[in-house]
């Protein structure tokens, strides 16, 4: 058993020690906003926050961050107010199949909490993830509107 | 003001039969049908609108939401008809078991081919159309007046004189009695008000929150959870599997084989069935294909390139006559990879199964085909088989024609009758068992007269075709020929050739694989438009012209193409130079009834690293249900076809795929993204276009030939990562 903090709440899991924490979030915990596109860490549709950080969980096992603040898709949001990146996802019209977008939306509220006003360089070097949709000038234009947004 | 209309002109009009008299009549009728209702017992006003009594406006659309936007253009289609609300409109999946039940009342469910839109236009306007007649005729019924003097806007019915109005919710249940009408009027295109305009789409704010449930997602009441490991070898089998070995490991529920090829784990999670298929040791037989690989299939290809026989695709005079008395002469040898789809979502399906009822859970492009594999897989009958459609995380043509994953959890299923069993692939699985971009080469010979025009071309292909190994019958009415494999330079059709040449012959010298071939979103315009376009370019430098130039006096009789290629090339700034240090080229091309062109800027550092700074792109595709989707489509089809083009090439050794993950198979990030301009030309017409896959081929020549362009270097086949050529 180990003890994850998901989203402010605390959960007893049952996995192996080499079960990735992506696995534990979506089978034992069941929030399933967090994705599987890889499974090594090339893709990023699993990425959350820890402590903040963004980190791709397929490829951190979660007794690694067992005690640590985890923030997966489902609590980016404050109560009903979406997180401004999400906002901006939904202005700019982002998402096309969407699949991806979880772990692009929690890579760019990561970003922002780092650098609050990327530049184009900034994106491109946080922003990694893959999207076969092509979502990309959206997602750039959706940053940078989020950025601004107070 | 509606239902009096003059009859139109207009040849897009469906239905040349008189309305608005007789057809009042027909819905007067004292007995009408039966009300069909769905599920939480609203009305049906036809068969894809049905209407809450909150006035909640639910639109049926059978076209599956793989990201290409299509649930919201379709409903804008019907909504546009019905006169109804766009903010009270909601979608949902009519299931296939109740379309076969109701003799495909809905028509086609296929999403491929970029149809969702074009194919269906016609019968989802007038579906909506049928409906707003009914809702005006049931409140003109209530007030005892002509439904002449009604007219509906917004979900709301007025009767002008005495303006009373009545909201559609109020009317439906008295609008699902009358009998349809029989003919429907459509608008003409310019009093459209939400068919042409950017519609928010339907289903942005679960894809931001978490809580779209992919196929991936989903969680039923006692569900187990299965990996599966297919012979690696394609055509290979299962010899045998050591149970014993992993039998115990946590979680693990039973090992099974599956079909001849395969074999699986189920376990109660799916990362414990997934850890537990890698420990199981399973013997193959790999049969006489593990001695394939990449260089066997590319020495067969090379001998079609010169082979006698060989399929004519398009004949236009005497080719090899003009060839052999040309006063010049070019070749050139161009070859096409085998690419994967990589769908962001990997394969997967959830079954069911007793033995009476097979229900499965599944995304997927085509609903009637995971509908036939749901019935030939169980062995059951249709009326105790069902598909529940799941939007998909991507499709681009591999969730469509196979049904391989829905076969499969289905075969799993029915060895743990009642316990529903979700089938995940791993992304390793989906790599080595994809339906593979058709491996293709090409060798071109243009002729020139001593004045350097172009006298005679040839195009020969050689390679792989799709419809051989997925609809061979029609090979068998074609006496052989796959005529798909001829996409983008047909003589005919939804994509024909846009070039008038004097001689000209494309031919196919059919050179299958053991390898599975699938339609890889763009089909063959992908590898065609690169033989094409970038020969176009050789040719117009062996005449001494410009590529625009030269296309252009081959397009008289093409003024579409020539329109798109004209709108790009003044995009782009074509007549004046590129900006310093960068370089340009162009391509066209027609494919899915659409009218598509790229022209793009490019520089490139070191002789090998390319930077795409600018695309300008140019579609027609007739009418523009929604321009905001058609940009978005047009920018990601940048995304698909420039990693197809610099990164993308799955290779064969001992008779299976060798790239396993991303990490072998890359994909464009947001830091090699160009910015894209789309320019979206209305064509109109009769003949309305696809969008969701013609751009794709444009990207791979327009750069190729900028490549040429900045370097002098001729790049022939795909990938450029081959040639140590990276997009940075």
């Amino acid at each position: 058993m180990i003890r994850l903090t998901i989203n402010g709440k605390t959960h007893e899991v049952d996995v192996d020690s080499n079960t990735p924490l992506l696995w534990a979030i979506r089978e034992q915990v069941g929030l399933t906003g967090t994705k599987y596109g890889c499974g090594v860490a090339q893709c990023g549709a699993c990425t959350v926050h820890i402590d903040g950080l963004p980190i791709r969980s397929c490829s951190i096992p979660a007794r690694v961050v067992a005690g640590r603040k985890i923030t997966t898709i489902e609590g980016l949001a404050s109560g009903n107010t979406l997180h401004k990146v999400q906002q901006a996802w939904i202005d700019h019209e982002v998402p096309q199949c969407g699949y991806c977008q979880s772990g692009m939306i929690m890579a760019a509220a990561a970003l922002l909490k780092e650098k609050p006003k990327p530049t184009d360089a900034d994106i491109d070097e946080a922003m990694t993830n893959i999207c076969r949709c092509g979502t990309f000038q959206e997602v750039r234009a959706a940053i940078h509107a989020a950025a601004k947004a107070a | 003001m509606i239902l009096n209309p003059k009859i139109s002109r207009r040849s897009f009009i469906a239905g040349t039969a008189a309305v608005g008299g007789g057809l009042a009549l027909g819905l007067q009728l004292p007995f009408g049908p039966t009300v069909v209702r769905a599920a939480d017992g609203s009305p049906e006003i036809g068969v894809w609108v049905v209407i809450r009594p909150d006035d909640t406006v639910v639109i049926r659309v059978v076209r599956s939401e793989m990201g290409q936007g299509t649930i919201t253009g379709l409903a804008q289609l019907v909504a546009e008809e019905l006169e109804c609300d766009w903010s009270k409109v909601v979608t949902e999946y009519p299931t296939p078991g109740e379309s076969v039940k109701r003799k495909r009342a809905w028509g086609d469910f296929s999403t491929g081919g970029s149809r969702g839109i074009r194919t269906s236009h016609e019968y989802v306007r007038k579906g909506g159309a049928a409906a707003r007649m009914m809702l005006v005729q049931a409140a003109a019924n209530q007030w005892g007046v002509p439904a002449s003097e009604c007219a509906a806007a917004n979900s709301i019915v007025t009767h002008g004189p005495s303006m009373r109005r009545v909201s559609y919710g109020k009317v439906a249940e008295a609008a699902a009695r009358l009998q349809p009408p029989k003919d429907v009027k459509l608008k003409d295109p310019k009093e459209w008000k939400v068919i042409g305009k950017p519609m928010k789409r339907l289903d942005t704010r679960d894809k931001v929150n978490g809580k779209q449930v992919y196929g991936f997602d989903l969680k039923l009441p006692g569900m187990l959870n299965a990996a599966i490991k297919e012979c690696p070898v394609f055509g290979g089998k299962v010899k045998s599997f050591d149970v014993a070995r992993v039998a115990s490991l946590k979680g693990v529920r039973k090992v099974v084989q599956v079909g001849d090829s395969a074999v699986a784990v189920v376990a109660d999670t799916w990362w414990q069935a997934k850890t537990a298929l890698e420990q199981l040791p399973v013997v193959w037989d790999e049969g006489p294909n593990a001695k394939v690989s990449s260089a066997s299939i590319a020495e067969i290809l090379k001998a079609g390139l010169d082979a006698e026989q060989a399929f004519v695709g398009n004949q236009a005079g005497n080719a090899k006559q003009a060839l052999a008395g040309a006063a010049k002469k070019i070749e050139a040898v161009y070859a096409y990879p085998f690419q994967n789809h990589v769908c962001m979502e990997p394969m997967n399906a959830t079954a069911r199964y007793t033995a009476d009822k097979c229900e499965v859970w599944v995304p997927t492009q085509d609903g009637e085909a995971s509908f036939a594999a749901v019935l030939a897989a169980s062995g059951l009958p249709a009326d105790k088989c069902e598909v529940y459609k799941i939007n998909l995380g991507g499709g681009f043509g591999r969730r469509g024609a196979f049904q391989d994953y829905v076969t499969q959890a289905i075969l799993i299923a029915k060895q743990m009758p009642g316990t529903p069993v979700k089938l995940l692939w791993s992304r390793e699985e989906d790599m080595v068992q994809g339906r593979y971009h058709p491996v293709m080469q090409c060798k071109l010979v243009g002729g020139f007269d001593a004045a350097n025009n172009l006298t005679g071309l040839h195009m020969r292909l050689s390679g792989q075709s799709i419809l051989a190994a997925v609809r061979p019958a029609i090979l068998e009415q074609q006496k052989g020929r796959d005529p798909l494999t001829f996409q983008g330079v047909a003589d005919g059709g939804e994509h024909s050739i846009g070039y008038s040449f004097p001689n000209l012959l494309v031919d196919h010298a059919m050179r299958n694989t053991h390898v599975p071939p699938g339609f890889w979103r763009g089909v063959n315009i992908n590898q065609n438009a690169v033989f094409i376009e970038c020969f176009m370019d050789e040719l117009a430098e062996a005449a001494g012209q410009d590529p625009v130039e030269f296309r252009r006096k081959y397009m008289a009789k093409y003024p579409r193409n020539l329109a798109v290629l004209n709108a790009v090339a003044e995009g782009i700034g074509w007549s004046k130079p590129a900006p310093a240090g960068t370089f340009r080229g162009v391509a066209q091309m027609k494919a899915f009834n659409s009218y598509v062109a790229a022209a793009c800027e490019i520089s490139v550092q070191g002789g090998n690293k390319v930077k795409v700074h600018r695309i300008v792109a140019a579609t027609d595709c007739g009418y523009a249900v929604n321009p905001a989707q058609i940009e978005r489509q047009v920018s990601g089809s940048f995304v698909y076809g420039l990693s197809a083009l610099f990164m993308q090439e799955c290779t064969v050794k001992d008779g299976r795929i060798q790239q396993e993950n991303f990490n072998t198979y890359q994909s464009m990030r947001i830091a090699q993204m160009p910015k894209v301009e789309t320019i979206i030309v209305e064509g109109g017409g009769d003949v309305w276009g696809g969008i969701g896959e013609p751009t794709i081929c444009v990207a791979a020549p327009a750069v190729l030939n900028a490549f040429y362009k900045a370097t002098g270097k001729r790049i022939r086949t795909v990938p450029l990562k081959n040639h140590g050529i990276e997009l940075v």
